[in-house]
């Protein structure tokens, strides 16, 4: 054998790849820990070692050497800023093993890098400076870590060369750690003390820490067993393609997210429950005899069935939790908070449905790790929320199966990833077989809207500012996401009730009329608001009685005649003064004010602006711009 | 028409018609496999795939860059696995910048003809028109028209909405962070500090009309990967990138082939010949070859495994300025 071909084997030969990812404070020295290990790995080509030099010596990098940290921050702005800014991905291999490793910054605002480095690592490394200990950040990291998944961690006592290798105080930090960390369920837990920026302990044992007797980072990343946890799992095949080059073939090409398959296994698809069984495992290179998780071919099944992307094919003697309702930890990533209520879109394997987030259960302190009463999450925020979706998705614990039980949510209108989250519990008790078609019901609708339907009947004198501020309140709203129509004396009064005149008689089919629309509207899901004088008491009650309870709000804009005579916009006042107009509210016929209404607004005075603010609040308070409660858990076959 | 009459006939490109007619046979007889692709190249090969099928799902209308390159081959070759039976469901895009290497174009336009692939060239005209070359308007004004603006006129007159691009983290500082899925504005620039994270394999989609996407399915191979792909899998690629004796000029202490009769000499100047090869392929007034004996795969991946220079070195558009490439990237360059 040539010495190329043997060159050959040694670049290809399979040392198993490590992804892990490093953590660690601004100033931990995690960038030139990274640094250190590709430049001793040999990963550092002489041309950029030039340009590594150069720029060390013009920021006036300590004695004249090598910046490490230089090579990694890759972004113009970063490096004028001195701090890593996004997540980086560098590539090394030893003789053993190829390594990619995520860098993540350290400081707070980036959690949400951290959690993209983590949902991919099979390790941790969490730096500590030996001389400040275990610190907020750590337990953060730590605790994000945990969340993720990941099943081990190294604690990676950094700068022991600025506490003179002290043993003690390795020790010290690693108990205090240790009893941090106890608890969060890691595989592992590997303590190593180092000096990054001088190399000590790092590729290889250093003769400054004669005390320790365990490894190197190096030499423990490069032995350290990762045990691919998806081989056993379940099987999980999600469908991502169906692929139909011609009538004679229907495939369905997806990556097996976990577990085996082989010719003649039988299949299920997990929402509809139909079955097949596998009839050949196809690939460019041939058929296969068997695949296993991480694979990507194209399954072909004895039947046809009805399959398509986001479907997942499973077995049938363990399939995975087929439901609209389930509780999840949520890492929220935006600038944007959490609305409850508000419809997202949300991926969990090739599945797309749109989704809302019904409920915060608590936000976790993240300094005491501790639950704390919320309603929603900021930026970087985590909790434990509950997940209601249009559709039932098929699903997996996360602690059972991280592909299968992952989700990301996105915002619907800037498309901006805004959260990730990792599946706790099913909701609902038991695991049903759904069929494909669901009963479009007013709930359902709700769920889809993401907020419940509601008439906000503004009641009270002309000119009190009723249509003003019930404007205002449908353009907030909108801006919300939520589904509004308006219904006012224009619009009805010239369509559907053009036949009407004022006549007591007149006047009571018209309030009846405008309540049968109100309540199709609210059937369909939608906020409506409504500006209508409507002075009788009968008349509102019998609108109320056509609705649910709760549906109705009843908002009486109280503003004294006086004010609203003295405002007059439409000149109205004055003409019925004049007796140019018969039966006017408040001059030649009464109004009864509301005894209890839902929300009285003092309107003779204060910022419509402001009115339309009180109306929200009460609106979100009153639960209307969450999901309904009683949307259907479970639909019939 | 034969392929080694299209080329005139000599023998390395009738050897190049037998290589590339093996090659897309492959895809139609399915032969198996010899021996078994390397778990780490074919972890590697599973995400790559996994990523280009996720494409093909979501977007109205994707198209693959090919640039001819090494890098290249592999996506083509793992657009070609990803889809089997079915061909690739997009077209390919070629931008050509007029300076690339005739064997490039050569093997081009012959490998898509094997293979049965639509194949789109884009050339920026109003480019051509001003009189942009890389000698007389320099290496960066070169790439911004004849490469950035033009690529992005392609990607425009077409709508598309997806374009996959062979970029390797491993590349250069300012690749490493970016995203498999790298969302683009309306003018094609590209947001640093506005990157969507991207946990597990969940990839978002999702972007308004007249935004894009660029994909990058190779983000997590290395050069060594590469090759070692190119190794086990056979693919073939340009015969520049092993070595051979071929017409060269020295400029600025880097070694230059002079592909056709536009490169200026210096009075009195005539080019040597050099046994020389590529380890990168761009426009060849831009690209420095080595000098090396390495004229097979396995002889190139020795010389890799002891380099001490990275593959970009010898790419003169990196070494403009510093963050160049990422000032290329905010304009719309992949």
């Amino acid at each position: 054998m040539t010495s190329a071909l043997n060159a050959r084997h040694l670049a290809s030969a399979d040392k198993g790849l490590l992804r892990f990812i490093t953590c660690g404070s601004v100033d931990d020295g995690k960038s030139t820990l990274i640094g250190r290990l590709l430049y001793d790995t040999r990963l550092i080509f002489e041309d950029q070692l030039a340009s590594l030099q150069m720029e060390s010596a013009r920021r006036g990098a300590r004695g004249g050497g090598i910046d490490f940290s230089l090579l990694l921050d890759g972004l113009e702005a970063e490096r004028e800023q001195g701090i890593t800014i996004d997540v980086a991905y560098r590539f090394f291999a030893t003789g053993r093993r190829k390594f990619i490793v995520a860098d993540t910054p350290g400081h707070e605002q980036y959690t949400r890098n951290m959690a993209t480095g983590a949902s991919t690592a099979d390790l941790a490394v969490i730096l500590i400076d030996a001389r400040k200990g275990v610190l907020v950040q750590t337990r953060r990291h730590t605790f994000i870590n945990h969340l993720l998944g990941v099943p081990r961690i190294v604690l990676a006592v950094n700068k022991m060369d600025l506490v003179g290798y002290s043993q003690a105080r390795f020790e010290e930090i690693v108990a205090d750690y240790m009893a941090m960390a106890a608890g969060l369920g890691f595989k592992s837990v590997t303590p190593i003390p180092l000096s990054a920026l001088e190399g000590e302990n790092v590729i290889a044992p250093s003769a400054l820490m004669p005390w320790w007797t365990g490894e190197s980072l190096l030499g423990f990343l490069e032995e350290v067993e990762v045990e691919d946890a998806r081989l056993a799992s379940a099987m999980r095949f999600p469908v991502q393609w169906v692929n139909r080059p011609h009538l004679d073939f229907r495939g369905f090409s997806g990556t097996l997210a976990s577990g085996a398959l082989a010719p003649g296994d039988p299949v299920v698809v997990a929402r509809s429950g139909k079955t097949s069984k596998i009839r050949a495992v196809v690939t460019a290179d041939g058929d296969l005899d068997r695949a296993e998780a991480g694979d990507a071919v194209t399954l072909v099944l004895e039947h046809e069935i009805d399959i398509s992307r986001g479907d997942i094919l499973c077995a049938p003697s363990a399939r995975p939790t087929v439901a609209r309702q389930f509780l999840s930890h949520v890492l929220w990533m935006h600038e944007d908070e959490l609305q409850p209520g508000r419809p997202y879109l949300l991926k969990m394997g090739a599945q797309s449905v749109q989704a809302v987030v019904s409920a915060v259960r608590h936000r976790l302190d993240i300094n005491t790790l501790s639950p704390a009463p919320a309603e929603t999450l900021e930026l970087n925020g985590m909790g434990l929320c509950e997940i209601t979706t249009l559709q039932p998705v098929a699903f997996d614990r996360y602690r059972d199966n991280r592909e299968t039980g992952a989700f990301i949510l996105i915002d619907r209108f800037s498309h901006q990833t805004v959260a990730a989250g990792m599946v706790e519990a099913s909701l609902q008790k038991a695991t049903h077989v759904y069929s494909q078609a669901m009963d479009v019901s007013k709930p359902a609708r709700s769920v889809l809207k993401g907020h419940k339907p509601a008439v906000l009947w503004f009641t009270g004198l002309s000119g009190a500012g009723k249509s003003t501020i019930a404007s205002l309140v449908e353009r907030r709203l909108s801006l919300m996401g939520a589904h509004t129509y308006s219904l006012d004396g224009d619009n009805m009064r010239q369509g559907l009730n053009k036949d009407l005149g004022f006549s007591d008689a007149d006047r009571v089919e018209n309030i009846r009329r405008i309540g049968e629309v109100a309540r199709l509207f609210v059937d369909a899901g939608l906020i409506v608001t409504a500006s209508f004088i409507s002075p009788f008491r009968a008349e509102r009650d019998m609108v109320r009685s056509l609705l649910e309870p709760g549906e109705f709000i009843e908002i009486f804009v109280d503003t004294p005649l006086s004010v609203a005579e003295q405002r007059d916009p439409k000149g109205l006042y004055r003409r019925a003064r004049a007796g140019e107009i018969g039966n006017f509210t408040g001059i030649s016929s009464p109004y009864e004010p509301p005894v209890d209404p839902e929300i009285r607004l003092l309107a003779g005075e204060g910022d419509p602006a402001a009115h339309a603010a009180t109306v929200v609040e009460y609106l979100r308070i009153a639960g209307v711009l969450a999901r309904a409660e009683d949307a259907p858990l479970e639909f019939s076959i | 028409m034969s392929g080694s009459s299209l080329l005139g006939a000599t023998p390395a490109t009738v050897a190049l018609d037998a290589s590339l007619e093996a090659y897309a046979r492959r895809f139609r007889d399915r032969p198996g496999r010899a021996k078994p692709l390397s778990p780490q190249l074919r972890r590697l090969e599973a995400e790559s795939i996994f990523i280009m099928r996720e494409v093909a799902a979501s977007f109205e209308k994707p198209v693959m860059l090919y640039s001819i390159g090494k890098d290249s081959s592999v996506m083509l070759h793992l657009a070609l696995k990803a889809f089997w039976p079915s061909p690739p469901p997009f077209p390919f895009l070629h931008v050509d910048t007029t300076w690339k290497f005739s064997e490039m174009i050569v093997f081009r336009d012959l490998i898509m003809k094997k293979l049965g692939l639509n194949l789109l060239v884009h050339v920026n005209e109003e480019g051509l028109r001003r009189g942009i070359n890389p000698y007389a308007s320099g290496s960066g004004l070169h790439t911004q028209v004849m490469k950035t603006e033009s690529l992005r006129q392609a990607l425009d007159a077409h709508g598309f909405d997806a374009a996959f691009g062979g970029a390797r983290r491993d590349e250069e500082k300012s690749r490493a962070k970016e995203r498999i899925f790298s969302f683009r504005s309306q003018s094609h620039g590209w947001d640093p500090k506005n990157q969507r994270p991207e946990l597990w394999t969940l990839y978002n989609t999702r972007k308004a009309p007249g935004e894009s996407i660029r994909v990058f399915p190779i983000s997590n191979w290395t050069e060594l990967d590469i090759w070692s792909y190119l190794a086990e899998e056979e693919i073939p690629i340009v015969p520049l990138y092993f070595s051979a004796q071929r017409p060269t000029i020295e400029r600025g202490g880097q070694i230059f082939m002079v592909d056709d009769d536009r490169t200026p000499l210096a009075p009195g100047e005539a080019p040597q010949m050099r046994g020389v090869r590529f380890r990168t392929l761009g426009c060849y007034p831009l690209t420095a070859a080595v000098e090396s004996p390495a004229a097979d795969i396995d002889a190139v991946i020795a010389e890799m495994l002891t380099a001490t220079t990275s593959e970009r070195s010898g790419r003169l558009i990196d070494h403009d300025e510093s963050g160049s490439m990422e000032k290329k990237k905010r304009e719309g360059y992949f």
